[in-house]
């Protein structure tokens, strides 16, 4: 999927902080590495002629200036770093939208936090924002340490079993970006990903809302078999679908799957047949997974498929 | 200097390299097997149940057990695997969080009312028993039940300590499965 996942097109001034520090730094250590090249080339062709003629009294003037400079350098580079963490923290303000993510393995569980908690909205593996509001998002762990790295937006912070971690970002762009585990969790690491969809705060207020309301009610006789399969099968056994029986949270949330871009943690685009292959067999996407082969028959799982595309 | 040291290193005294690589392939060998990850196909001794019995009285002459081997009990992930689903499916609330027994019995004892053999346990956790035990048979994949029924065996002492489950993250009451000695299973029929 192509959605934007790079540090050097940042879409959120805290990225373009770190973005700027970080060409600042690549500048400065190419600067240096040149410098050192050239030395070394001199060095060559010289040879150690003469070497040989410097006085004892040169060749420590010679070190004492470079040992400076190098010191005057490297200082340069951790007062830059530190001003530039101090920036990012300017961005923590108490109104803003505040989000929990919760890493699991191989998945994303996202929770839009209401003071009034029947307004609080559940999703997974993608997080809608504001653009040009601070968001803090409290990052939780239900297993092992993972780390959420959206590099178009922000650095990468760890989610740690038994600890709440912050991570504060502000979208300034518009768009799709990427977003990733950093931090070896198991098996599927490399496939837990998220999908970070920066809107105008208009259209992110329309998006919030549909995603309070519980699930559509099926509306063809397929999407009813469905649902009874979903809520009478092993489906509902870890998902939850607010507005039916199916009321588990070990497992991401599907009350409005069919409006997501992705399943599977951002490994599959969401269509028809994708949904259909992951369902039939998930073991055969991602390997080890917590989501075993359902078993379903052919009909059954024409019907899952028809009521979760419904979940709109 | 760096070329001397280098040399050392790779000519070595013969013997101990030999040692070496011999403990090398023998620590390799011993992890084969025990760790097999089946993600999907169900071993072919899956899905069979037996007639539940509760007592030794019956009817003509005395029917022999089926031994069925749980597919997962040799399987050092499968009982892990178990153990999270353990959690996951609520099992602990009523037997307790390490098979110590609640308001259902406890797992980590001789007693067993409906048989501790493998697809007496399968057909437990399938089918539901009186008195609080739900069936999971069509909710829970045969596969998953598979994997519970090989960690309420270890739970007993009745698997390698080898392949059972890993310790628990937190505090733990009791010795971990590893280390409970294996019991000699009594089917009693009753609490």
């Amino acid at each position: 999927m192509p959605h934007v996942q790079s540090v050097i097109h940042p879409a959120g001034i805290e990225a373009a902080r770190a973005s700027h520090l970080w060409w600042l730094i690549f500048g400065i250590c190419a600067a240096v590495w040149i410098a050192v090249a050239m030395a070394a080339l001199i060095a060559i062709r010289t040879g150690r002629r003469a070497a040989s003629r410097a006085t004892d009294r040169q060749l420590g003037t010679n070190i004492a200036v470079a040992g400076a400079l190098s010191a005057v350098v490297l200082i340069a580079i951790l007062f830059e770093s530190v001003l530039t963490g101090r920036a990012e923290d300017a961005i923590r303000t108490p109104d803003a939208l505040h989000l929990q993510v919760t890493a699991n393995q191989w998945w994303w569980d996202v929770q839009y936090v209401n003071d009034l908690p029947s307004l609080n909205v559940t999703t997974a593996n993608e997080i809608h924002l504001p653009v040009g509001r601070p968001v803090r998002i409290d990052l939780l762990s239900t297993d092992v340490i993972h780390s959420l790295w959206i590099p178009s937006l922000q650095g990468k912070v760890d989610l740690i079993p038994g600890r709440l971690n912050e991570l504060w970002l502000q979208a300034d762009r518009a768009g799709v970006y990427r977003g990733q585990c950093a931090e070896y969790c198991g098996l599927q690491h490399a496939k837990m990903a998220l999908v970070v969809v920066a809107e105008a705060p208009d259209a992110f207020e329309r998006w919030l809302a549909a995603n309070r309301a519980p699930a559509v009610p099926p509306s063809t006789p397929e999407q009813e078999r469905g649902k009874a399969v979903v809520e009478r099968g092993p489906c509902a056994m870890c998902h939850n679908i607010t507005g039916t029986l199916a009321g588990a949270r070990s497992a991401p949330d599907l009350t409005h799957i069919g409006s997501r871009s992705t399943i599977a943690a951002g490994t599959l685009p969401n269509t028809r047949g994708y949904l259909g292959g992951w369902i039939a067999d998930p073991q055969h996407v991602k390997p080890g997974n917590r989501m075993p082969v359902p078993g379903l028959s052919d009909e059954q799982l024409q019907a899952v498929i028809a009521y979760l595309e419904s979940l709109k | 200097m760096p070329r001397t040291t280098r040399t050392r290193r790779i000519k070595g005294p013969r013997t101990t390299r030999t040692l070496l690589v011999l403990v090398a392939a023998l620590a390799l060998l011993a992890g084969c097997e025990r760790e097999a990850r089946r993600y999907q196909e169900l071993p072919a001794a899956a899905n069979r149940e037996t007639a539940v019995r509760v007592g030794q009285l019956e009817p003509g002459a005395p029917q022999q057990n089926a031994s069925v081997r749980s597919p997962y009990q040799d399987n050092a992930w499968g009982i892990g695997e178990g153990k999270r689903l353990y959690g996951a499916y609520n099992c602990a609330p009523c037997h307790g969080a390490n098979g110590g027994g609640a308001i259902g019995p406890p797992l980590m004892d001789e007693k067993w009312i409906y048989g501790s053999q493998p697809d007496q346990i399968f057909a437990t956790i399938s089918q539901g028993r009186p008195d609080g035990m739900p069936s999971f048979g069509g909710h829970i994949p045969a596969q998953q039940i598979w994997q519970l029924v090989a960690y309420v065996q270890s739970m007993a002492g009745q698997v390698a300590p080898t392949n059972a489950a890993g310790r628990n993250d937190d505090q733990a009451t009791g010795p971990p499965e590893s280390r409970r000695s294996p019991l000699v299973p009594v089917q009693t029929g009753h609490r």
